[in-house]
């Protein structure tokens, strides 16, 4: 790549104007992994593809999370100048896009490699699954309802780590007293409305998260457990007041150093922790659901690809999502990255305290879909400027709780 | 429209051998007083504390980027390093990552160059040509062009960003250099035309007429008489448009892909793709590179740029 | 502008309609033809695609009951207000400061005009790294004593407004200095002694008679600064990304982020319309006053 480019640059700019299929072998991929343990997954991810294929990956990473990067790769299909594959989270993301005709139709691939198999859980493919044709190849499973504890940090409190939501709270004021944040909280919209959702599963449990966000009952919105969860919210702002963090690994930095107690976060979390060369269960703990209901949402990444005119392009295209689907790159990659492998058949059996957690709970069947899946990404983005608003201010639970009933209920 | 907007313009040709001469002349204020007085403190005073202000964020970056991590996390942000390491600028100019792409700016400052040079050169020679049409060869609703040229510079970008998009994609330019230097000559046209439409309004018809007289057409009379007389304007604006355009990001993050993105939005990248710990240092170095180019550009070419400045916005 | 060029026809005139091209197309396609496009499609309900399947007044009416659009126009209010006042106040003391025959003229407006060479990406993350509470401003009060100094814009949602003045003054002020002191300079010397044969002060003459006769000079700086104050994008961007929390948003981030982000072209598209609006309203005053005085001169 880096050769590539220069080559280009060196020739003048009337190079650099060649489409990106002008040569063959080179398949750009665009995506927001760019935190260390990310750079880590993807890197092994371009190693195989690049080992098992005669093509190249081309890296187009974006920095920032994706509500940065989303809208410049949806500009670039849009506009005609499509990449060769790019990152989404499953669900409603690219729907549009899909329909529009302008993603490439996996159908093939996919039957021809049997993904209809070795996929678990099954609602990762139907994600992908639009009027009975496939459009994405998933990559990893995410689930975002986990609470992360920095055992030092306890240690230093001289309180036990905190196993649930409850614990957390009850050990706040010995953590404050010895100096440590107890809960490191990222302030960005993405953030702040994970740990609602975290919450909403945690403390609600499955059936109530699907009438919250599937069916969108009134009287789930109304109850008074979504008012204890707006309450919960209101001290979670409390408790990572004085952190001033924005982006998400640098809170989880904090717990990595011990200056922070616990952070809700998805499992992406562990890719940073596995960096620092942390252990799980003896340097960091790890609590489903906040501790409470053990439930994880089968989100995550898929990659699409765009309708490419260049056949080069597009067989390097599926060459790609062979290859992401295949047993070495899921292992390697989701090892790097902390998430869940999207296939059932793989041993897994080196994988840590963590992971084997996550696993269980998909084995358990213990699912649930993903906010992507669920809400358009204008209700997510409604949601997450509301939380946001909400921990950047001092507005009241009931106040926050009753425009995101409105939210939640204009959804379409 | 066009001829209300700029106060100035009545007067232009009374300043037709120097453009924007006042501004560089002596002062006009009170009586020349050399001593030092409570007065004369106060001015230099005044000026001494707006000077810190304005010094200290550079002063701040250039320290801070000879810094190493350890030094910067115990010590203070205006202090001189004790130890002065070039590292974060390597660092920065050629190592740091975005993803898998850890070439640090060195990337982002050759697309800069790819991206700047044809669209200044364009867009100067556009809005020229533009101006001198606009003087001397007006049609029937040029000025009613021009003024909707100038309304143009206020109208913000958000609204016409997305159906650029389209049109871009319809002409095949979206993701290349092309397409963006293509949008910087759009919207870099209206000052540009403002500012050559004035300078030749202010050179002596008689010029015009006797080139006429002599029998050169449109191109002849551009070419071998505005064009020659007109290297003070044209160094003005190629100082706005180089500065202009290097330090785009709007147009840069939309119209572009990641391999072809100017140094601004590499910069952005690289601050806010944290691997470990923020590394400060680096950032404050990739942040004098990036600014590296328009202040060479400001501190050489020195009251050209004021001028130039002065010229576009008095009027513009 | 009676400019004696050549006759008013169709056939003489063609190289110069030709060479116009470009600006004709830009004027009609882009500057007109993209807005109206644009105003057009906010009264559809274009979610990631932009169609055109008309609500109405829809999108405008969840725009506005939109607690992150309030908040951003608040911002921008608030900013918009402050950095117009203080950049014309910093700007014309500096200007009459610099006008004072000092020693080193040409090395304080260097000093002072720096950085508006510079982006508003590098002004907002070098200001970031200043305000950073725990090594910035903050941090070396403290160091010197004061333990319970807090300053932290960037993290406290009342002051971030604070944090973007700070640094969108010190990028912009100096281009208002320069263009404030070349209108001191304009001002007729005899002024100056007819104002010192009455006896009036100096900082008297700068207010009451100086001041009103720059008046024009003062229109284009307001006209200059508030075009900049409503396309305040970049700045935010880089210095606080909307944070904390909302408490720094403004509507081009608004627009781009509903545009791009949350796949509700409608809602980014009655966004923008609005920003076209206020710049009417700003822009088409202007020009009648521009009008106006012309006709009296």
């Amino acid at each position: 790549m880096q050769m590539t480019s220069m080559r280009r640059l060196m020739a003048g700019a009337a190079l650099t104007v060649l489409p990106a299929g002008a040569m063959a072998a080179d398949l750009e991929v665009t995506h927001w992994w760019t935190s260390g343990g990310e750079a880590a997954a993807v890197q092994e991810l371009a190693r195989i593809f690049t080992e098992q294929t005669e093509y190249t990956w081309v890296d187009g990473a974006i920095a920032g999370s994706g509500s940065t990067a989303r809208p410049i790769m949806v500009s670039r299909i849009i506009g005609g100048d499509p990449m060769g594959a790019t990152q989404f989270n499953h669900g409603r993301q690219a729907q549009e896009l899909v329909e529009a005709g302008l993603m490439q139709d996996l159908t093939e691939v996919a039957e021809a490699n049997g993904w209809a198999e070795f996929i678990n859980p099954p609602s990762l493919l139907e994600a992908c699954t639009l009027d009975g044709r496939i459009y994405c190849a998933p990559i990893n499973i995410h689930s975002p309802q986990w609470m992360w504890t920095s055992h030092a940090a306890f240690e230093a409190a001289g309180v036990e780590p905190a196993t649930n939501w409850e614990e957390l709270k009850a050990a706040a004021p010995a953590l404050r007293e010895a100096g440590i944040l107890p809960l490191a909280q990222g302030m960005q919209g993405w953030q702040t409305s994970l740990l609602l959702n975290a919450m909403v599963s945690g403390i609600g449990g499955a059936d109530f998260y699907l009438q919250v966000y599937e069916a969108r009952e009134e009287e789930a919105l109304n109850s008074d457990t979504m008012r204890q969860i707006w309450e919960e919210l209101a001290v979670a702002r409390e408790l990572s007041q004085g952190g001033n963090l924005s982006d998400w690994n640098m809170a989880t930095n904090r717990l990595i150093e011990g200056t922070a107690a616990a952070q809700v976060m998805g499992d992406w979390a562990q890719g940073e922790f596995a960096l620092a060369g942390q252990t799980a269960g003896t340097d960091y703990g790890c609590n489903i659901g906040l501790g409470g209901e053990p439930y994880i949402a089968t989100g995550g990444d898929a990659i699409y690809f765009p309708v490419n005119s260049d056949a080069a392009v597009t067989e390097a295209q599926m060459a790609l999502a062979n290859v992401i689907t295949g047993p070495e790159a899921q292992v390697a990659f989701n090892a790097a990255k902390g998430s869940l492998p999207i296939r059932g058949d793989i041993d897994l059996t080196e994988v840590n305290a963590c992971t084997q957690q996550g696993l269980e709970t998909l084995a358990a069947g213990n699912t649930i879909p993903s906010i992507d899946m669920l809400l358009s990404s204008d209700t997510r983005g409604q949601i997450e400027d509301l939380t946001a608003e909400f921990f950047g201010s001092s507005l009241s639970a009931e106040d926050a709780h009753n425009r995101y009933v409105q939210i939640v209920m204009s959804e379409m | 429209m066009s001829d209300a907007a700029f106060p100035t313009r009545a007067a232009a040709p009374a300043r037709a051998s120097a453009p924007r001469g006042r501004l560089l002349d002596g002062p006009a204020g009170v009586a020349p007083t050399r001593r030092m007085n409570p007065k004369r403190i106060m001015v230099y005073g005044g000026l001494i504390v707006f000077s810190i202000y304005y010094l200290l964020p550079l002063w701040v970056m250039v320290m801070t980027s000879l810094k190493g991590m350890p030094e910067i996390r115990m010590g203070n942000i205006f202090a001189p390093p004790m130890e002065i390491t070039f590292e974060p600028w390597v660092k920065a100019w050629s190592e740091a990552c975005t993803g898998l792409n850890c070439d640090g700016l060195s990337r982002g400052f050759f697309n800069s160059v790819a991206i700047t040079v044809p669209a200044t050169i364009l867009s100067i020679a556009v809005a020229a040509v533009n101006g001198y049409a606009l003087v001397n060869w007006r049609f029937k609703g040029s000025e009613v062009f021009f003024t909707i040229l100038i309304f143009g510079a206020f109208i913000p970008y958000q609204v016409m960003i997305y159906p650029i998009v389209i049109i871009l994609r319809e002409i095949g330019l979206m993701g290349s250099v092309w397409g963006l230097v293509l949008v910087h000559v759009v919207f870099g046209m209206p000052i540009i035309t403002l500012l050559f439409r004035n300078y030749f309004s202010s050179l002596p018809p008689e010029l015009f007429k006797a080139a006429r007289v002599d029998g050169a057409g449109f191109w002849g009379i551009f070419l071998r008489v505005l064009v020659p007389m007109s290297l003070p304007i044209f160094t003005v604006a190629v100082i706005l448009q180089v500065t202009g355009i290097w330090n785009d990001f709007l147009f840069g993050v939309i119209y572009t892909r990641p391999d072809s993105y100017p140094m601004t939005v590499q910069l952005n990248n690289i601050v806010n793709s944290v691997q470990g710990v923020r590394e400060y240092n680096v950032n404050m170095a990739a942040t004098l590179l990036t600014g590296l180019v328009p202040l060479t550009i400001y501190f050489l070419s020195g009251k050209l740029f004021v001028r130039g400045i002065a010229a576009g916005a008095v009027k513009g | 502008m009676a400019r004696s060029g050549p006759p008013l026809r169709l056939f003489q005139n063609w190289q110069a309609k030709l060479a116009a091209t470009p600006m004709i197309l830009t004027a009609l396609v882009v500057f007109i033809g993209c807005s109206l496009w644009t105003v057009v499609y906010s009264f559809t309900n274009s979610r990631l695609l932009p169609r055109l399947e008309f609500v109405g007044l829809a999108q405008y009416e969840r725009l506005w009951s939109t607690p992150r659009w309030q908040v951003s126009i608040e911002n921008l209010a608030v900013y918009g207000v402050l950095s117009l006042i203080l950049t014309l106040a910093i700007g014309f003391l500096l200007a009459v400061l610099l006008d004072q025959k000092i020693r080193f003229e040409d090395g304080f407006r260097t000093i002072i005009l720096f950085p508006y060479a510079l982006s508003f990406i590098v002004t907002g993350v070098v200001w970031q790294w200043i305000l950073n509470p725990d090594f910035g401003l903050q941090h070396i009060v403290r160091g010197m004593g004061f333990s319970g100094f807090t300053f932290d814009p960037l993290n406290d949602p009342n002051l971030v407004i604070l944090a973007l003045l700070a640094a969108g003054i010190w990028q912009g002020a100096g281009l208002t200095t320069v263009i404030l002191l070349a209108g001191l300079r304009g001002i007729d010397e005899d002024v100056w002694k007819a104002a010192r044969v009455d006896g009036i002060p100096t900082w008297k003459t700068y207010i009451f008679i100086v001041l009103p006769m720059m008046k024009p000079v003062f229109a284009t700086c307001v006209v200059l600064i508030s075009a900049g104050i409503i396309k305040l994008y970049d700045l935010v961007v880089a210095l606080t990304r909307g944070g904390p929390g909302i408490a720094s948003e403004v509507p081009a981030k608004y627009v781009y982020d509903y545009m791009f982000g949350n796949q509700n072209l409608g809602q980014g598209f009655a966004a923008s319309t609005m920003m076209l609006a206020a710049v009417l309203a700003i822009i088409i005053p202007f020009a009648l006053f521009q009008l106006g005085r012309k006709r009296r001169v």
